[in-house]
């Protein structure tokens, strides 16, 4: 039997589409207090007062607590977390839960009050006085960048911290000053609000006497969760139980630890009471982390056949008001791909990380990796522009190892990409879009001075993923290993339990599992039952991000199925009277070798083990086995998206009318599943080069926090998209995969943008900014006509 | 004030504060949390639900102002056990993730194709405009509408001639 490759139906849908998946807000305590946030608005402002009185007597109400109060109350131990320190001396002001003294952004917290329905918390927080100084905002980085005003009064400056990977400052120096072509290109990195299409949440529920309380977030990272609330609370981590039940998307949004997390969990504790609280959507502007929001500096230089010989790299990366969990390492996280699917010699990059007086930042899909790819990308097409070639040659004439296979390739970023073979990758995606025709038709319009002109856009992407080898992590300053943890046992009656530390939300884990341990023991998918996400059935995890799940935590698995199947041979040994290695395993059971009437399906073996009725000596009862892996490198998908967008010149409307994906994640669990993360990466990535934009005014106020003006895309501005695959294993776990939940978003932001600007070369235009609005498109054409 | 209505074809009464949404009537007096809320603008399309047989996104109405409707939730749509033609074809079709979406989603569907049961994939993606979805990318959605319009058509056609449309 090989499930491992089909397209099976998910195990999650049946549940979540009969309105049986229960997201936090679905969930209720009794005698629950709802939080109501007294939010600030003021960017950055001393509070001189705070009047609660009115609040107070409201019905309904149960307490309100200022900052102040629950600063003298001693509920934390430490601020929140910031896990990724990326320098010794990096600036990190401490953050609290509740502003006290200063607020450093427009929707910080500066009083909670508890009600006992979701509206009376809300009317109470509207009736909260508070009395502001203002200060000036630093607003965006070229503000933060003068140093003038400070995001928090106490700063010497702005700047937090200056990371640098130049691992050889001469070469890199000799590489340019050899050049025949140079390219230099700025690139704003747009702040984002990640959007999943469930709010945060969170309700807390304490024991009684004392016991055990146990959180409920709608998180990404409940084991994080834990651990941290734990470590910033002083409450006992042996006291904590926290549980990520249905996640409505995440995105990295869901990534962090957050106040209202340390809120809930504090007051609970204190009270003796459930508290619980869910963002609206337009508080989710401030209440959950924003991401991008860089400004990009790469230089390429290159010889006369525009063959790069180096790269340079400078960012100036807006961190927000605080450090929130790994704020600071966002940017870095891409610094290794600036140099693209591209043979360098020489590469450098530094980056500045700045306080500003908006909402942190964060990871947002891709967190770091979608920034270079974009950057190299763009510079890439507009080098082929100096070099007289097509954007398909100048890549073609880059490609790592000419664009044939490789495997463990060491590239100058001090990085090994564990496999790659660009160059039929790039062939497929360009026979699938008709690129020939394309160009035909792009001609045509040109010599007919249409006013809807076609612009054809490529890039070709890595990515790294699988996060990750714990000591890469280590060196990188990461707070945390990068391994993932599984058990699998199988019961007395065959069928098998999956214990997990991945903690999905919507990326259909239970299926993916299931068909890998299906596989692995010769079981019906069907048999396999997944546990997961709550720290009391899983105590040992590292939780979802960064395209790890598969690559780490199913790789886990698959090795703890080999542990059981060890221990079953032993088993299956002594009951047949056989040795070990005399037998097979296949389809489910053991069979002497020669002899294939002598068989034992694992299923009685399983019985047999839970009975121990006749185990060999000194073997311990039960078929269950544990894994922690630690992967022995990253994972380095790749692929080639080709977007064709149609301008109208009068209007400076892009359309995007096709777009086509070909992908490499290595060897697929779940084609069905695969494609899906791509088609929904695809439209993120998409969003940034035309619609989304949080847009911050001078005095640091988000102008569109509601969905009436932060311009998510619905189905009626999309193409269906036309996906293909290459297959790539990875040598680096033993199922080959890569990961796949941010490639379409790391492709998709330069292929449109690519293809806009070719639209408009005929103009002179090399650049358009994203997101590429009718406005901007529109102005670009109007000055490049004077 | 007391709200009356029939959900799911069953009748329930809860006394409940005069600005109450119709979605939180659904969600926390009937105690349906299949509803969901995933915005405060009314632009999101989650809490999507069948009044009167339209769909209708339930946060933009007062409970009190639908007194004696007859409304569908995603808890009534399946027969028994047994998922319903666009329940089934979202399944087949790979067309949810996170799940969030989609009780709205596969209402706003349903209702679409009783109106239009043999649409164009262009008529799917305007008709379903007002519903918003993070993690599929609408691809395998339309791709589910179309597949039930075509593999289900008898019972779209029926549907549409019993809300007197005509295809």
């Amino acid at each position: 039997m090989t499930v491992i490759g089909t397209p099976l139906k998910r195990k999650e849908d049946p549940k979540l589409l009969t309105g049986e998946g229960k997201y936090v807000d679905d969930i209720h305590a009794v005698g629950e207090l709802w939080m109501g946030m007294v939010r600030s608005t003021m960017a950055h402002a001393t509070i001189d007062g705070v009047d609660t009185s009115a609040a107070a007597g409201m019905p309904g109400v149960h307490a309100v607590y200022t900052g102040a109060q629950l600063m003298d109350m001693g509920l934390w131990a430490a601020p929140l977390p910031c896990a990724w320190p990326v320098t010794p001396d990096m600036v990190n002001p401490p953050h609290y839960p509740v502003a006290t003294g200063e607020v450093h952004h427009v929707g910080e917290i500066i009083a909670v009050v508890l009600a006992d329905t979701r509206a009376r918390a809300a009317d109470a927080a509207e009736q909260v006085e508070v009395s502001y100084g203002p200060l000036p905002a630093v607003a965006s980085i070229a503000e933060a960048r003068t140093d003038g005003a400070k995001a928090h009064s106490e700063l010497a400056s702005n700047k937090s911290y200056t990371w640098a990977l130049v691992p050889d400052p001469a070469a890199l120096d000799a590489a340019f000053a050899a050049a025949t072509h140079h390219v230099t290109a700025e690139f704003t990195q747009q702040r984002l609000i990640p959007v999943p299409m469930e709010p945060r949440g969170v309700l807390a529920v304490p024991g009684v006497a004392g016991g055990d309380v146990t959180i409920y977030s709608s998180s990404q990272v409940p084991h994080f969760l834990k651990i941290l609330l734990a470590a910033t609370t002083g409450i006992s981590e042996s006291k904590i139980r926290a549980v990520a039940p249905a996640v409505g998307g995440g995105f990295g949004a869901k990534l962090n630890i957050n106040p209202d997390e340390s809120l809930a969990l504090v007051l609970a504790n204190k009270l003796g009471r459930p508290v619980r609280w869910t963002e609206t959507r337009s508080e989710a502007a401030f209440s959950t982390h924003q991401g991008r929001g860089q400004l990009q500096r790469i230089e390429l230089a290159a010889d006369a056949d525009g063959k790069l010989l180096g790269v340079r790299v400078h960012l100036d990366a807006d961190m927000g008001a605080y450090m929130m969990l790994v704020t600071p390492g966002v940017p870095l996280l891409g610094s290794f791909l600036y140099t693209g699917v591209y043979d360098v010699p020489a590469f450098g990059f530094t980056c500045d990380g700045w306080f500003t007086n908006m909402t942190p930042t964060d990871a947002y899909r891709g967190a770091g990796r979608p920034e270079a790819s974009y950057a190299i990308e763009r510079a890439m097409d507009i080098l082929a522009g100096k070099v007289g070639v097509g954007p398909d040659e100048i890549r073609r004439r880059n490609y790592l190892a000419g664009g044939e296979k490789f495997e463990n390739l060491a590239v100058p970023s001090t990085l090994v990409f564990d496999s790659g073979h660009y160059g039929p990758s790039l062939d497929l995606a360009l026979d699938k879009a008709g690129y020939g025709d394309l160009r035909a038709e792009q001609a045509r319009r040109r010599a007919a001075g249409d006013s809807k002109q076609l612009g054809i856009g490529l890039c070709t992407y890595v990515e790294i993923c699988g996060l990750a080898p714990s000591r890469a992590l280590g060196g990188l300053g990461f707070g945390s290993g990068g391994w993932e943890h599984a058990v699998v046992r199988l019961l007395p009656t065959g069928k098998a339990e999956v214990v997990s530390g991945s903690t999905p939300h919507g990326q259909g884990h239970e299926t993916s599992w299931s068909m890998i341990v299906a596989d692995k023991l010769g079981i019906d998918p069907a048999d396999v039952t997944v546990l997961h996400s709550d720290t009391a059935i899983s105590p040992l995890g590292l939780d979802t991000y960064g395209s790890r799940s598969l690559a780490v935590g199913g790789v886990a698995i698959s090795m703890a199925c080999d542990k059981v199947i060890d221990k079953a041979r032993l088993i299956a040994a002594h009951q047949m009277e056989a040795n070990p290695e005399d037998l097979e395993f296949a389809e489910g059971a053991f069979t002497v070798k020669g002899s294939p009437d002598k068989t034992m399906p694992i299923q009685a073996i399983a019985f047999g083990a839970f009975l121990a009725h006749n185990l060999p000596d000194g073997m311990e009862p039960n078929l269950q086995e544990q894994m922690t892996f630690d992967p022995s490198n990253f994972a380095f998908p790749f692929g080639t998206h080709v977007a064709v967008v149609e301008v109208d010149e009068t209007t400076g409307q892009v359309d995007l009318l096709r777009y086509v994906a070909v992908d490499d994640c290595g060897n697929q669990i779940n084609p069905l599943i695969v494609e899906g993360q791509i088609h929904g990466g695809i439209v993120q990535g998409v969003a940034q080069a035309l619609w989304e934009d949080a847009a911050w005014d001078a005095d640091g106020n988000l102008r569109n926090p509601s969905l009436l003006d932060y311009l998510v895309p619905s189905a009626a501005e999309m193409p269906s998209f036309e996906t293909a695959f290459t297959v790539t294993p990875s040598p680096a776990n033993p199922l080959g995969v890569k990961g796949v939940g941010e490639a379409g978003t790391i492709g998709s932001a330069a292929a449109v943008i690519n293809a806009v600007c070719d639209a408009l070369s005929p103009h002179g235009i090399t650049d358009i900014e994203m997101p590429a609005t009718p406005r901007r498109v529109w102005k670009a054409i109007q000055e490049a006509k004077q | 004030m007391q709200v009356d209505m029939t959900v799911n074809g069953q009748d329930r009464s809860a006394d409940v504060e005069a600005r109450t949404l119709l979605v939180y009537y659904l969600r926390d007096a009937v105690g349906l949390t299949g509803t969901n809320v995933g915005c405060d603008t009314s632009s999101c399309g989650a809490c999507t639900v069948l009044l009167n047989g339209e769909s209708v996104k339930s946060c933009t109405i007062l409970a009190a102002q639908v007194r004696g409707a007859d409304v569908t939730t995603i808890e009534g749509l399946a027969d028994g056990t047994a998922l319903h033609p666009m329940q089934q074809a979202f399944m087949e079709c790979h067309g949810l993730q996170c799940g969030y979406c989609t009780p709205g989603m596969v209402l706003a569907a349903t209702s679409l194709l009783a109106d239009n049961p043999r649409p164009t994939e262009a008529e799917v993606r305007e008709g379903l405009e007002g519903n918003l979805c993070r993690c599929t990318g609408y691809h395998n959605i339309v791709k589910a509408v179309l597949h039930t319009a075509e593999h289900d058509a008898a019972f779209w056609q029926a549907r549409a001639s019993k809300s007197g449309v005509t295809a």
